[in-house]
């Protein structure tokens, strides 16, 4: 006989008053395969752009101007290589296979951050990825160290642990440039004025066009809208700018006391989808770099594996 | 060109001597020679180790998180366990 007044919690309310007790969900967790499906799409697109992300700034390690900041940029892209490895595994705990992430990248199927297929032409370009690249990913990133997800957000710590370092790196650069000759701030302000607009896009669509942001936020994966986090990062950055003497690339900027915030300009979302879509100046060139770098490695992890059983057959007949 | 993936390791690490090894992620490798060499790289790039453990991560077996509440039942109701379930009278010093 039933006898129970309520009646019982299904699965699915029972996991969102989990999630609203601001209980981690881990892997072996039951979870509803929205949830599932939504994360490994998030983590794996954050683990591609950590890998793409690569690539801009690579283009220019060869080419630094000292030692001293060959090192640091260096160190930075092997930080970036690191990122993309945690992610993957976090990506891994939901039962997504590695093979198949980057099969999909590589066909195209899965995006990565639109900002990474734009060209780093001037040496200033790797002042700006660091100081409003990272400076945006940082926005981005420091909510998802509270997302839901245990194994993402222990990823996101370890990764916010390192960015600043990239930020900062990236301040000096434009600093020491803005402090040079005269030629050096042309070259600082003519990569602000490339990069500015793009960093805004970082943020994703605008919040009335980004249907699933809704149930991101009731699962505790987003924390913040992209709107929000984009008026952060300009209000955080016209000052920083400012300290370097350079002008933000928008005639709209101003300050609204009222608002105690920036006004700016609207983004060429136009601009956006293209790139989305792949059509932006370097996403055939970046996809084309990734798929090579993963067909000429090809033969080590075959080697690596031979090797391996090799080991493994020898210490089979030692025993 | 269809070749299998590298297995998959759970790594822990060491943080500083004196301290457990504590799981940090997991990593691809060949071999345990290697998982521990990308440990390295991955895990300790600004000296967060002493000492790293890698586990083909198959080998690992977990308790089933659906029964926790039964499996872990057991110690629920044993408040007695705990110091302060006993009255020290306030005169009774260093206990
Ligand atoms: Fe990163
Ligand atoms: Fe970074």
């Amino acid at each position: 006989m039933e006898t129970l007044e309520k009646p019982a919690l299904t699965q699915e309310e029972q996991f969102q008053a989990r999630i609203d007790a601001d209980v981690r969900i881990e892997p072996k967790d039951w979870m509803p395969e929205a949830y599932r499906k939504t994360l490994i799409r998030q983590i794996s697109q954050h683990a591609h752009s950590e890998l793409v992300g690569m690539l801009p700034e690579g283009n220019w390690i060869t080419r630094a101007p000292s030692l001293k900041r060959k090192s640091i940029l260096l160190s930075k892209v092997q930080d970036e290589a690191g990122h993309g490895l945690y992610l993957y595994s976090a990506a891994e705990t939901l039962g997504a296979s590695r093979d198949q992430m980057l099969a999909d990248l590589h066909s195209g199927k899965a995006k990565y951050s639109s900002i990474f297929n734009y060209p780093t032409l001037s040496w200033a370009d790797m002042g700006c990825v660091g100081w409003l690249v990272d400076g945006a990913a940082i926005l981005n990133q420091v909510p998802l160290c509270r997302t839901s997800y245990g194994p993402y957000a222990r990823a996101m710590v370890r990764v916010c642990k390192e960015e600043s370092f990239h930020q900062r790196q990236g301040f000096e650069v434009m600093q020491t440039l803005c402090e040079g000759a005269p030629a050096q701030k042309e070259m600082a302000q003519e990569a602000l004025n490339r990069w500015w607009w793009p960093t805004l896009m970082m943020f994703g669509p605008k919040d009335s066009e980004s249907p699933n942001t809704e149930q991101s936020m009731k699962w505790r994966i987003k924390r913040f809208t992209n709107d929000e986090l984009r008026q952060k990062f300009v209000d955080m950055m016209v000052p920083q700018a400012e300290f370097l003497g350079l002008t933000v690339p928008d005639p709209a900027l101003k300050w609204n006391e009222e608002r105690k915030a920036y006004d700016f300009g609207e983004v060429n979302w136009e601009e956006f989808w293209q790139v989305v879509k792949g059509n932006g100046l370097c996403n055939a060139d970046r996809l084309q770099a990734r798929v090579q770098a993963h067909e000429e490695g090809a033969w080590v992890r075959e080697a690596a594996l031979a090797h391996a059983a090799k080991r493994k057959a020898r210490e089979g007949v030692g025993a | 060109m269809n070749q299998a993936e590298w297995p998959l390791w759970e790594v822990f690490i060491r943080n500083k001597q004196g301290l457990d090894h504590k799981h940090v992620g997991s990593l691809h490798a060949a071999d345990a020679t290697m998982a521990i060499q990308n440990a390295r790289d991955v895990y300790t790039r600004r000296l967060e180790g002493v000492s790293i453990w890698v586990v083909e991560s198959t080998h690992i077996h977990a308790s089933n998180p659906d029964d926790a509440e039964a499996f872990f039942d057991p110690a629920a109701d044993k408040v007695y366990r705990h110091p302060t379930f006993y009255d020290v009278p306030d005169s009774i010093k260093h206990m």
